[in-house]
């Protein structure tokens, strides 16, 4: 570590952190989900829709979409740093995911804060 | 003395794929697979997620794309990409905090995160159909 330069002590531990912190709140969302839709027999339009508008659902929704984001990025980013040596190219496909999962983003606010 | 002619047409690469990738060297690559696979899907995901929750014909349209074969198959693809890198993932997580590292247990941890999901997806897939 002692040359190391361009990147400070405990590079990476961040990173590392939040992809376990976000993979338990993903973990959780998904069994309470689960359990919420097999408790809840015909699946119709008034059920689903009623589903993401109640409150509690938003918030966890929203914590989960989060999660999905930055645990995506977290994971790309390692495929491309173990598969795109190139800098370049990786830079180009590290800053391509970026854009998409921030339109993604927007895409998935938009989708649960409908009117 | 030994031949250095010889010596110096040892392989300086060895063909490593005849050895057997171990069971929890499966199921590391196949968390990495279906992690790709995941972020890959995101965008359709979406989409179904927005047809679904944009009106009432948009969920009868969901209903009715849904219903196709094609994309039923697509749909248990990423439903087995998430129950494995759901399961995997948790046996990370109980690895991280040194439960389950030593040899055997890792192996039987392994095998059942590669059963659990095949055979929750075969579940989910009889349900689908």
């Amino acid at each position: 570590m002692v040359g190391r330069v361009v990147v400070g002590a405990h590079y990476g531990l961040k990173d590392w952190l939040v992809q376990r912190i976000s993979a338990v709140v993903m973990a959780v969302y998904t069994l309470i989900f689960v359990a919420i839709l097999l408790g809840s027999a015909p699946f119709t339009y008034a059920l689903w829709k009623a589903l993401f508008a109640n409150g509690w659902m938003r918030f966890a929704t929203l914590v989960f979409a989060v999660s999905v984001l930055v645990h995506a990025w977290v994971g790309v980013r390692d495929i491309l740093m173990d598969y795109a040596k190139p800098a370049g190219l990786r830079f180009a496909l590290e800053v391509l995911a970026i854009v998409v999962l921030v339109g993604y983003a927007g895409w998935a606010l938009q989708i649960f804060w409908r009117p | 003395m030994p031949d250095l002619a010889a010596k110096k047409k040892r392989p300086l690469w060895y063909n490593l794929s005849p050895l057997n990738l171990p069971l929890p060297g499966l199921v590391s690559i196949l968390h990495r697979v279906s992690g790709a696979l995941l972020f890959l899907g995101l965008v359709w995901f979406l989409f179904l997620l927005d047809m679904s929750l944009s009106s009432e014909a948009g969920f009868a349209h969901f209903r009715a794309y849904v219903a196709h074969p094609v994309v039923k198959l697509a749909m248990l693809v990423f439903v087995w990409a998430y129950l494995h890198h759901f399961c995997a993932g948790l046996r990370y997580l109980f690895l991280d905090i040194d439960k389950g590292a030593d040899l055997a247990t890792t192996r039987k941890t392994s095998y059942a995160v590669l059963a659990a999901s095949l055979v929750l997806t075969a579940f989910l897939a009889v349900k689908l159909w």
